[in-house]
This record gives structure tokens, sequence and C-alpha cells, in this order.
């Protein structure tokens, strides 16, 4: 028998400290099997050591919330006795040593997390980082992982609504592989992950366990070096077929209600379901693990617990109505299992035939666990990279060049060679085609639809990650907005790097922080989300990336806008205020090189007028288009309602802002982020409504230009600063990152 | 009229293809994999999907699926028959449409709208289209490009057997409008028959503008009609010819 020494322990990622709690909640020594277990249970990943002081500030209530975290997932009320299911996950740290199969099984995870919930599966979004595309690594990583985010969702029919990806070069060595997942329940069939009831009986559903992944958890929970290509056993390999049986199994079998609860085995497998059950319900579970399907022979107790195979479910049947469950999972050629029984101890006992091999109070698994309140320290360098001295940046480059560099720029570009690849049309719900700001879909049976959008900056979070959280925050909120969706509920997913440093560690606590704020003043609440932290490469860490998921209800699925021009001769109406703000900027990286300066100011009270008056202007049918100013400011925004319209160009005259220095008035007029603005076309006949409108509602708003023609032209101050051939611009936009990806490998 | 839509274990688009028809005021019926009778059933959809995981080759495993056998005898007894994209696969490998599918051209799941152009209207999933009618439809595969050996091309288009062809808009076949490498630009065949017909795009995911397009309607509204007005009706079980 292993002893435990320390070097045991730090193989398990167990500290000194945090195995002397483990002997006290035990009363003794644990055995190896033991030691397993909490380590699993009390990696970064599954315990949120780190994180759990901060994401206890965060706003989880709500008149509509019906599940706040702490479940599989999240769901509000959409009313109808319909409920939105939503949830974020990540799966970096995979993505990066097995691209395809790491983002598969990804998307793979979180749709298990939804449908457990008892909700049937109707979208998926992601949220992707990788390198700059002009390195090999990064071309590969992004092929891969688009290739496999395909791969799981196509082959179970759950179609890819929308998404964002950006390349940056400190995401090279860490990819961010956020995947959202949307699903539909009634609010009666919502199921939880509770073992009730002593004596009934426990099954598993799903893929043989294999010995993939054991230890994934701990994996995720530390930082990669070069050795991490040796890591790769400890990725799953993922089934979408299996998946999809055991997806439309369980959701046969939740209608009966024969079920107590259920729970999916993600992280940390078996010993995650069998004791997040058990705490839950308040109950024990006693299970054997020579019932526990195996792949493999001679697998050790230890193996099966810790395994991570996936496609894999643990299930709590109300006693008698075994026979009911079992055919279910026959019909579908899937055996479920019964592997043990719930009890009254509070303790999950695992057993080796017959034999007691491990025996823990199932909460000291998973509340007992350490919560650190990790020393925070705002980097010494934070303060530095906020200043911008525009003086320092050489002659601003002519705006008609900046537009080109823009427009062929990855982070802007058309995403299209990604979400082609996706299908987006399965489920014949999908309203909005990808490429627009959130994904939409209607809801049958139903005159409401719901909206959703991931959104996140990380160059403003490095510069400030308060106000780059919160300006996450609301450009999701306000990219649901502009379909005529009100945000109903949040999901985050929280990317840093290793918060066992000060300086990380104040980054993120700043960025919950920013996010709290944000959904309070805008009255989204948070019902679940992820954490990934050691996101870093040779001691380099990415940007603090939180990303956040937001859901919108469309009251009426029929009266939805997208970002595209509808007609020629309309009036094209800026709402917010231009502040002429680069810093941050797409504009300021792409043309010159630099990450820096103050991320765009934002006044939420005032972001929540825009929001409500964009609500009601499109919900009334006044505006033809609306699209949120982001990335490239407000030319990129206004060439993007141009493009994919069949040729619809835009004239605009803005005024230049005042007050830039050294010659940049007029780029930061047109590329400069302000937050809280977007772009509509309105019919002519239509346009003092509009304005009218946003004056009572407070919100700046001017007439800039019209649609029509085949060219884009901006004018400032009068003098026309871009001219150029709207077909010319959409093909270098449609094709930017086609023609990166097509160069030699 | 009752259109019977066959569930694999993998089917993806079977809830789709049922949901258009009765979007189209039509009946539909789910008829799992496992069963060894149709029963009611005026026309039958193998729908879209990745039928038994699409392991060994797609539609390969599903071709062995109970169901299958009363879908062969519907069809000789000339039954109208439409496979959607896998469905399609699934009537190559079965034997009941000639011809395989391969790996898009650039090796890549395709995902868009595209014209199709119809070529042939005496079947009866195209009997209400104009010829040359170029429709609006999505696709969404990896595996459909369509190959047959030269001699069989060669008879395919002989018996006016491509039924669906992927142009441009204008319905004109350019080197950019052949989204997966077909064969032809071919996107949809019938058999010698003519009542059994595959394609690889989506009809029934485009019956409804909002979702993008209503051009797939006029498919499965072509076999209401023409089995309504016993153009293409199965001949009863008990006079086919065995």
């Amino acid at each position: 028998m292993t002893t435990i020494d320390s070097s045991v322990l730090e193989r398990h990622g167990i500290t000194p400290d945090e195995y002397q709690r483990i002997i006290e909640l035990l009363g003794r020594e644990p055995n190896l099997l033991e030691l397993g277990l909490f380590s699993v249970m009390w990696s970064e990943h599954c315990s949120y050591k780190s994180s759990r002081v901060h994401l206890k500030t965060l706003p989880t209530t709500g008149p509509r919330v019906l599940q706040g975290p702490g479940e599989n997932a999240g769901a509000v009320d959409i009313g109808e006795g319909l409920a939105a299911v939503f949830k974020i996950e990540s799966h970096n740290h995979p993505s990066f040593i097995e691209p395809y199969q790491g983002a598969a099984t990804g998307v793979g995870g979180i749709i298990r997390d939804i449908f457990t919930m008892g909700a049937r599966p109707i979208g998926l979004l992601n949220a992707l980082r990788f390198g700059s595309l002009d390195q090999p690594l990064a071309r590969r990583i992004f092929e891969g992982v688009v290739a496999g985010v395909g791969g799981y969702g196509n082959s179970i029919g759950i179609p890819t609504i929308g998404g964002e990806i950006v390349f940056d070069d400190v995401y090279a060595g860490n990819p961010l592989v956020n995947v959202l997942c949307l699903g539909l329940a009634r609010h009666d069939e919502i199921i939880k992950g509770n073992a009730g009831g002593e004596g009934n009986p426990v099954y598993y559903v799903g893929a043989k366990t294999g010995r993939d992944g054991i230890h994934g958890a701990t994996m995720a929970s530390a930082e990669f070096d070069e050795s991490s290509a040796e890591k790769r056993p400890a990725v799953q390999v993922g089934d979408p077929f299996m998946e999809k049986l055991l997806m439309e199994a369980c959701l046969e079998v939740q209608k009966t209600g024969a079920l107590v609860g259920i729970q999916d085995m993600g992280a940390a497998g078996l010993t995650c379901a069998t004791s997040e059950m058990s705490s839950r319900g308040g109950t024990g579970m006693d299970v054997d693990v020579m019932h526990v399907p195996q792949r493999e022979t001679g697998m050790t107790p230890y193996e099966t617990m810790l395994s991570e195979s996936q496609e894999r479910m643990l299930m709590v049947v109300h006693a008698g109505r075994e026979a009911e469950v079992e055919a279910i999972f026959e019909k579908w050629d899937l055996h479920a299992v019964r592997i043990g029984h719930v009890t009254s101890t509070g303790r999950v006992r695992i057993h080796e035939h017959g034999t007691l091999v491990a025996d823990v109070p199932a909460p000291a698994l998973t509340d007992e666990g350490p919560v650190y309140r990790r020393p925070m320290r705002e980097p010494a360098w934070q303060r530095e990279v906020q200043k911008l001295s525009l003086e320092s940046l050489g002659a601003p480059a002519a705006p008609q060049d900046a537009m080109d560099a823009l427009l062929g720029s990855p982070i802007i570009a058309s995403k299209r060679w990604a979400y082609h690849q996706y299908d987006h049309t399965v489920g014949t719900n999908t309203i909005a085609q990808p490429g627009t700001a959130s994904g939409v879909v209607r809801i049958k049976g139903s005159k409401r639809g719901l909206a959703v959008s991931v959104d996140g900056n990380g160059r403003f979070c490095y510069l400030d990650p308060y106000r780059g959280a919160m300006l996450a925050v609301a450009e999701a909120a306000r990219n649901v907005a502009v379909v005529g969706a009100e945000p109903v509920g949040a999901t985050n997913n929280l990317n840093f790097g290793n918060p066992e440093r000060p300086e990380i560690m104040w980054q993120f606590g700043e960025a919950v922080r920013g996010i709290g704020d944000a959904c309070r003043a805008l009255e989204v609440p948070v019902t679940g989300g992820n954490v990934s932290l050691y996101n870093e490469t040779e001691g380099r860490a990415i940007y603090p990336t939180p990303v956040l998921g937001i859901v919108g209800l469309l009251e009426d699925a029929s009266r939805t806008v997208t970002r595209q021009f509808q007609s020629p001769g309309a009036r094209i109406v800026a709402l917010g205020d231009n502040r002429g703000e680069l810093g941050g900027s797409e504009y300021l990286a792409c043309l010159h090189g630099q990450v820096a300066g103050a991320p765009p100011a934002l006044d939420l009270q005032a972001e929540r007028a825009l929001q409500r008056l964009i609500i009601a202007l499109v919900r009334e049918g006044l505006v033809e288009s609306a699209h949120d100013c982001s990335e490239g400011g407000l030319a990129v925004a206004v060439a993007e309602c141009a493009f994919d319209t069949g040729g619809i160009g835009a004239t605009v005259d803005v005024p230049a802002v005042d007050g830039i220095r050294a010659g940049f008035g007029v780029n930061a007029t047109l590329f400069g982020e302000s937050a809280s603005r977007i772009v509509v076309s309105v019919a002519a006949a239509r346009l003092d409504t509009v304005l009218a409108r946003a004056a009572k509602a407070g919100v700046p708003a001017a007439a800039i230009g019209e649609t029509g023609g085949d060219r884009l032209r901006f004018s400032v101050d009068g003098a026309i600063v871009i001219d150029m051939a709207l077909e010319g611009a959409e093909t270098r936009w449609a094709t930017a990152i086609e023609r990166k990806m097509a160069r030699a490998r | 009229m009752t259109f019977a839509v066959v569930v694999f274990p993998g089917s993806n688009s079977d809830r789709d293809a049922a949901e258009a028809a009765r979007v189209l005021g039509e009946r539909a019926r789910l008829v799992w994999h496992k069963d060894t009778e149709l029963g009611e059933a005026d026309a039958v959809i193998l729908p879209g999907g990745f039928a038994h995981g699409d392991y060994l080759r797609t539609g390969a495993i599903a071709r062995f699926s109970p169901i299958m056998g009363a879908v062969a005898d519907f069809a000789e007894r000339g039954g109208p028959v439409l496979g959607i994209c896998n469905g399609f696969q699934v009537l190559l490998e079965a034997g009941l449409l000639p011809g395989a599918m391969v790996r898009n051209r650039d090796i890549k799941f395709r995902c868009e709208f595209v014209p199709v152009r119809v070529d042939q209207v005496d079947t009866p999933f195209t009997s209400a289209c104009a010829p040359g009618q170029v429709l609006h439809l999505p696709i969404a595969h990896g595996e459909g490009n369509y190959y047959a050996p030269p001699d069989v091309v060669e008879s395919l288009e002989a018996n006016r057997q491509v039924i669906f062809r992927y142009t441009d808009r204008s319905g004109a076949m350019t080197e950019g409008s052949n989204p997966n490498g077909s064969v032809h630009a071919i996107a949809g065949i019938c058999n010698a028959a003519r009542n059994v017909v595959g394609l690889m795009p989506h009809p029934e995911r485009a019956c409804e503008a909002p979702l993008g397009s209503d051009d797939g309607r006029i498919v499965l509204a072509s076999a209401a009609e023409a089995i309504r007005d016993g153009r293409f009706r199965a001949r009863p079980a008990a006079a086919a010819s065995r």
C-alpha cells in the first residue's frame, strides 16, 4: 500500500495544510483512494476555493430566477410556464493540449448540464480566444477547436447560434474555449441533482468508464509548461452519438417522474456526482465500483472513481419504478446499471466487491473544502498601461487606410470561416443567422423567443479589470437588447491566470466586483457560471478575460431586427454619446501596435436607458435595423450594417469629437470605442418619432446619414475622409480569416 | 395525408421534418427504427442526422435497421420516399439510390443557405415546382460530395434522374456555386421509378420565412398534392410484386 508522503500529496495538488484539514474532517488519515477523492473535489476547478469569497458578492436573485448558482445550470422564468435553462463553461486547458477533443468534450459537458436539468438544449454559443493567426500553432489550434465545436454540436443536432472569436498573442499558449448552452423546459419539468429517499437505488447510465481524464480537474487547476503535452491522456475523448442517445433517453425518463435526481459525471466524474448529489440531498450513498461498467480491465477503485470518461450520468430512481426507467434506456440501447443506493448516513461509502474501500462524509468533499481569501495586489504596471500619449504614436493613420486595415483585422472580420462549420439551422428555431450580435431562437408553440449573446473584451480588462468587466456585462446585455430582447439572466465564465499571484487575484476580484455592479445596475441576475484559473503558459498569464453570457426574452419573436440595413434611403441614427475614446481600441492595436489607455467610460444608468429605448423601438417596429458599436467604433459598425445586405451602402457625416489631441480627432471620432452606442436605420418618415423617443428617454441621438448607394462614404465635419466601394470592403471583411487560414501551413 | 418520419438513433432532424409537415397542414408520425412496419403512411421521410453515429460510413449501419425492410417494400410499391441529408446517405447505402457520398471537397462541415435548382418536376417531391426553379435552402453536412462512377452519372443524366443541382441565384452552374464538390453539382437524385428522392439540402428547415426561407415548403407540398390526386401512391401490399 502506498504511504502518503509529501510527494504523493504534491502529485495530488494537496497542500500540507489541506492534508491536515482532511485528517480533521475524517478523524484519521485518509487512504490513497480517499486522498484522490479529496484531491479532485478540492481542486480549484471543483471547489472554487480561491474564487468563492468573491463569487458570493454577485447578485443571484430576482423575480425571474428559478434556479441560481449551485445546480448543474441556472434557470429563469420566461413566462407561459416556460424556463430558459443555461450555463457557460470552459474547456481551455484540454483545448490547448488536444484542440479537437478538448473543444468537443467542452461542448458535450455543457450540453449534459442542460439536459440534466430536464431541459431540451436548443442552442449553443461559444466565446473563443486564440493567438494571432500569423502563427502556425494558433492556426492549428483555431482549426481544431472550430472543428471540434462543430463536430460535437452538429452531430447531436443542437444549433450553434452565435458567439465571438478574438485573436491576440496573449492567448497563443493558452486558448480559451467557453461554451454556452441554452435549453428550454417547462417549470414543472426542471429536475435537480439531489439524492433523496433512503433506500432508493442509484443508477449509472451511459458510456463505460475508462482510464481517460483521470485528474482532469486537477490538471485544469495548474499552469502549463513544456511538459503539458505529456498530459494528453488527461484529455477525454468525446462520443456525440452516445450523448445524443443519453440526451433523448434522459429527457424521456425525466418526463415519467420516476427520477428523484440526476447529475452528469463531468469534472471529477463519479466522485463529484456521488458526493454532490448526497450533499444536496442531505443523504449519503453506498456504491460498489464492481457494478460500474468498465471499458478496460483491471481498473482500480481509484481509477474508477476519478475517471472523467465522457457521456455518463448518475441517477437516483424512486424505489419500485426501476423497471420503467430501465425499459426506456433499453429502448435507446443504453443499459442503466444499479451501482448502489441512497443512505441516511451523510457519507459517500465506496465498496469494491462488498469491501468498504472509502468512507467520507459527503459535505467534507463538497462544502468543507478550503476557502482561500488570497492576497490581492494591484500590479505595479497597472497605472502605467492606462496612460496613453497620442503624441508618442507618430502620425495618425489615414482614415481610409485605417478602415481598410480594421475591416481586414481578424478581430473585426466576419467569422464565417468558423460558423459555416457549425450547423445553425437544425431544430428549425434559429431566427437570426450567425454573424449577428445575438443568437435568436423562437419558441415553438409560443410567440416568444430568446436572444443570447456572449461578450468579453480582455484588452479592456487588462487595462482596467473593474471597468472592463462592467463593459462586458453592458455589451452582452446591449447585444440582446438590440434585437428587441429584455436581458433576464446572466452566466459568466471567468478566465484568469494563477490566483496564487496577488496581481492575478486582484484582477479577479476587480472583475467580479465590476460584474456585480453592472449586473445590479442593469438588473440582470447571475444564475451560474464557471471559473477557469491558472490560464498561464511558461509563467505568462492571459489577459483577464471574463466572458458574459446574457439571455434575453423576446415577447414576440416576429418583432426583431438584425444589424443589416433593410432598404436604401433609410436614415442612419447614432444612439448614445461619441466621446472618441481610443483607449484599448482595436484601432490603437491594429494601426499603432499599442494596447494602452483607459478603457471607455461607462455610465450604467445611461446604458440602461439606452437598452430600454432600443428594446421599445424594436418592439414597436420603429427601426429597420440595429447594431451595437464595439470594436472599430462607429465607422466599422456602420460598415457591418451594410454588409450582407446585397449591396446597400451608406453615406455618413458626423461632427468631430472635440478635444482630441495630436491630430487624432478624425480617427477618434470614427474608430473610438465609446460604450453605450447603437447604430439604427429608420424609415425617413419615422425619423422624427425615433428622435423624439430618444429625447424622452434621455438618450443622445443624431441622424448621421442615409443608407443606399454602392459605397461606404464617411465625412467628418463635412469633409469626406473615407470613400470606398462597398463590394471591395465587404470582400475584405468577409474573407480576411479564410485568407489567413488558406496560407501555407 | 400522413408522412411517416423514421427515427434512427442519431437522427436529429426527425422532429424538424415532422414539424414541417404540420406547418403545411399535413400529419406526421415518428416511426422508431426498431419497428418492422411503417403503419399509416402516404409518404416516408428518412431525416437528417447521423444515424447510428455514422460510424463506419454515413448511413452504413442504418441500412440494417429493422424498419428498412418496410421502407424498401414501400418504395418498391411505388410509395414516395424522401431522404434528406443523412436520409439521402442511408438511401445510397441501402441501394435504393445509386452512388455514394464522400467528404466535402474542402474537408470541412459546411452550413449555409445555398441556391438549389429544380431540374426535374416529375417526382412526387418536385411536381409543384416550375422546371428550373431556384430554391433557397440550407445545407449542413460534412459528407455531401456526391460521387458515382462516370457510367452511372451518365445514365442518371440520360434518364433525367438528377433532380436538384447547386447553382447560383440565377440558376447557372458556376465554379463557386458548388459548395461541396459533388459531381455535376448534384444536390439530389431519384431512382429509375422516380418515387424515391434523396437530396442533401434541407427543405424541412426552410418552411417558414422567419427561419431564413420558406422555399422548402414546395418539396413536401408537392408530395401532398401528388398523393392526393393519386399520381404517386404506394400500391397495396397485397398487390405488390415480390
